[in-house]
C-alpha cells in the first residue's frame, strides 16, 4: 500500500540520514567549541507569541488545542529564541549564546533544497552590538561550513537598513518608500527602475536609487555607495573586524534584503556554485528582542542542512 | 569575441530572431543555434535554447546563470526566485481580455450569473487580475487556441497576449481591457547575479547601451 504524506515533507532512509547527521554533528561541534549551548523550544507556538515578532509573514500552519487557543508551527528558531531569552533569560548578564538544530514550516512551492518542513542549524548571539558581534557569528559561520567541508562558498554581505535611509535621506515619502522596497524584496530591477522614474527626481539622485541596490562587489563598492551614509559605514567597521579568511569569502551585496522584517542591520547570505539558492544567512535583529520585553541587540543565522548537503554533493560531483 | 562565460538560457519561438540578434551584438557566437534548430544544447557558446516558459525555471534552479524571456512569462510564474535585471525593449505584446464583439457578455454573466468564466493559458495571471478588480471570475485553463472558447461558449471572455490583434480580430474577438504590456527581459539567478556580478553587469550594461542606440 502507498501512504501519501503532505506535500512539501518527507521521509529521510539511512543512507540520507547517516550524511546529515554527518553534517549537522560538524556543525554542533563547532558551535559547541565556540561557546554556544544548544536548546530546544516546542515546534508548536502560541501564535499570538510568534505574531510579536512582526515578521511581516504570518504563521502558514495553525491548530486549535483544547481550548480554543491557536497555534502554530514555527517558521524559524529566531522568534522562539527571541521568546525564550525574554522569559527564561529575563535577568540574566548578557552576553548569550545559543545553537540549534530544529525543523521549521513555511507554506512555500515545494522544490529542491525548500521543503515546507525543513532543518535549519544556527545560532544566536544576544547581547554584543555591531560590529564585534556580526564578526564573531561571521567567523562562527565560516569555522562551521569548513568543518561540514563546503570549500567554495562565498558570503553576500549587505545592511538592511542601508536602502531605507538612502530613501530617508532623500525624503522619500512612506508610499513610494513601500513601493520601491517591495521592488527589491522581489528582485525587480525593472520595476525599480520604473519606480524611481516616476518619482521625478533629479537626475543624479535617481541614479543613486536605481544604481547603489545592484551594487555588488569587493570593498570599492562601499566607496562607490556615496551618501549612503551610516549603513555603509557600518558595513566598513564590520570588515575592518573580520578575520583574514572570513574577509576574503565577503562579496558586498548592497542589494540585499532578506525577505524577514526584523533585520536591522548586517544581513547576509551563504552562496556556492554548486548550487542555485542560498545555503543560509542571517543578520542583525536589534529591535526583535525589545519586541518580547527584554530590550537587547543581537545578531545570528541559520543555515539549511539539506542545502547544505546538496552543495556539497555538488562540490563533490564538480571535483 | 568570446562568449561571457555564461551560461545563457535563450527562448525559442518569436523571441528567438531578436534574442540571438542582440548576443550577436554583444559578442556571443549565434551563428550555429541559427543554423541548427533541433540542436538544444551549445555548450561552446553558453547557450541553451527552450521554451520561452522554461526559461525563469532553469534560470531559478542555476542551471542557466542568465535567461532571456517575455515579461508575460515571468509575471505569470511570479514566484520564481530570479532576478529581473534589464527591459531589452523587443517582443512587445499586450496582456489583454477580450470577449466576442457586440454587447459585453461577461457584464451579462456578473449580473445575472454572479460570476464569468474565463479561458487563458495564464492561470495566476488572470486569477490575480479579477480578484484584484473585484470580479468573480471562473478560470478554465486551456493549452492552445483561447480565441476558441468564447467562441463555443465555453467561456464568456479570454485572458491572452497579443502582439498586432490580428488571430483576435480573425476570430471576430474585440479587446475589452488591458492588464500590462510585456516585452523581452533579461533575468539572472540570485547565486550566479553575485558570484559573476562583473561578468552580468557588463552583458546589462552592453544591451542595455544596444537598447538605449536603438530606441
Amino acid at each position: 500500500m502507498i501512504h501519501p504524506i503532505p506535500s512539501g515533507t518527507r521521509d529521510v532512509l539511512p543512507d540520507e540520514m547517516r550524511e546529515l547527521r554527518t553534517i549537522t554533528a560538524a556543525l554542533q561541534e563547532v558551535f559547541a567549541a565556540e561557546g554556544y549551548g544548544e536548546v530546544w523550544t516546542p515546534t508548536l507556538e502560541y501564535e499570538e507569541v510568534l505574531r510579536r515578532a512582526d515578521t511581516g509573514a504570518a504563521p502558514a500552519y495553525r491548530v486549535f488545542d483544547d481550548h480554543g487557543e491557536v497555534l502554530a508551527l514555527r517558521s524559524d528558531m529566531t522568534v522562539p529564541i527571541a521568546r525564550l531569552v525574554a522569559t527564561r533569560y529575563a535577568a540574566a548578564e548578557p552576553p548569550l549564546r545559543f545553537h540549534y538544530t530544529a525543523h521549521a514550516y513555511r507554506a512555500v512551492r515545494p522544490h529542491r533544497g525548500q521543503m515546507r518542513e525543513f532543518l535549519q542549524s544556527g545560532i544566536e548571539l544576544v547581547g554584543v552590538p555591531a560590529p564585534a558581534g556580526t564578526a564573531e557569528v561571521l567567523r562562527v559561520m565560516c569555522r562551521a561550513l569548513d568543518a561540514a567541508g563546503l570549500r567554495g562558498y562565498r558570503i553576500g554581505l549587505g545592511d538592511a537598513s542601508l536602502y531605507p535611509a538612502l530613501l530617508a535621506g532623500l525624503g522619500i515619502g512612506e508610499e513610494a518608500t513601500a513601493r520601491l522596497l517591495g521592488e527589491l524584496v522581489t528582485r525587480d530591477f525593472v520595476g525599480l527602475e520604473r519606480a524611481v522614474h516616476d518619482l521625478d527626481l533629479d537626475a543624479a539622485s535617481a541614479e543613486l536609487l536605481v544604481r547603489v541596490p545592484q551594487l555588488r562587489g569587493g570593498a570599492e563598492v562601499l566607496d562607490a555607495a556615496g551618501p549612503a551614509g551610516e549603513a555603509v559605514g557600518g558595513l566598513r567597521g564590520l570588515l575592518d573586524q573580520l578575520d583574514g579568511a572570513v574577509a576574503e569569502r565577503v562579496i558586498f551585496d548592497l542589494g540585499l534584503s532578506r525577505g524577514l522584517g526584523y533585520y536591522t542591520g548586517a544581513v547576509f547570505d551563504v552562496l556556492d556554485p554548486a548550487l542555485g539558492a542560498p545555503i543560509g544567512g542571517g543578520g542583525r535583529y536589534d529591535d526583535l528582542l525589545g519586541r518580547f520585553g527584554r530590550p537587547l541587540p543581537a545578531v545570528g543565522f541559520a543555515l539549511g542542512v539539506d542545502r547544505l548537503h546538496l552543495a556539497l554533493t555538488g562540490e563533490e560531483a564538480r571535483s | 569575441m568570446s562568449a561571457p562565460g555564461l551560461t545563457i538560457a535563450v527562448p525559442r519561438g518569436a523571441l528567438l530572431g531578436e534574442t540571438l540578434d542582440a548576443l550577436d551584438s554583444i559578442g556571443v557566437e549565434t551563428a550555429e543555434v541559427r543554423s541548427n534548430d533541433r540542436k538544444l544544447l551549445f555548450e561552446d557558446v553558453g547557450i541553451v535554447t527552450m521554451r520561452p516558459s522554461d526559461v525563469p525555471t532553469y534560470v531559478e534552479a542555476g542551471a542557466a546563470d542568465v535567461g532571456i524571456t517575455g515579461k508575460d512569462v515571468l509575471a505569470e510564474q511570479a514566484e520564481r526566485e530570479v532576478y529581473e535585471l534589464l527591459d531589452l525593449g523587443f517582443g512587445p505584446c499586450r496582456m489583454i481580455v477580450a470577449t466576442v464583439e457586440g454587447e459585453n457578455p461577461m457584464d451579462e454573466a456578473l449580473r445575472r450569473l454572479g460570476v464569468m468564466r474565463i479561458a487563458t493559458k495564464y492561470f495566476k495571471t488572470a486569477n490575480a487580475y479579477f480578484e484584484a478588480t473585484g470580479r468573480q471570475a471562473e478560470i478554465v485553463e486551456v493549452k492552445g487556441s483561447v480565441e476558441l472558447a468564447p467562441l463555443t461558449g465555453l467561456v464568456e471572455g479570454i485572458v491572452d497576449l497579443t502582439a498586432t490583434g490580428t488571430t483576435l480580430r480573425e476570430n471576430g474577438l474585440v479587446i475589452r481591457e488591458e492588464l500590462f504590456a510585456s516585452t523581452a527581459r533579461l533575468i539572472a539567478n540570485p547565486v550566479a547575479h553575485k558570484l559573476k556580478a562583473a561578468a552580468i553587469d557588463d552583458m546589462v550594461e552592453r544591451l542595455r547601451a544596444r537598447h538605449a542606440a536603438s530606441a
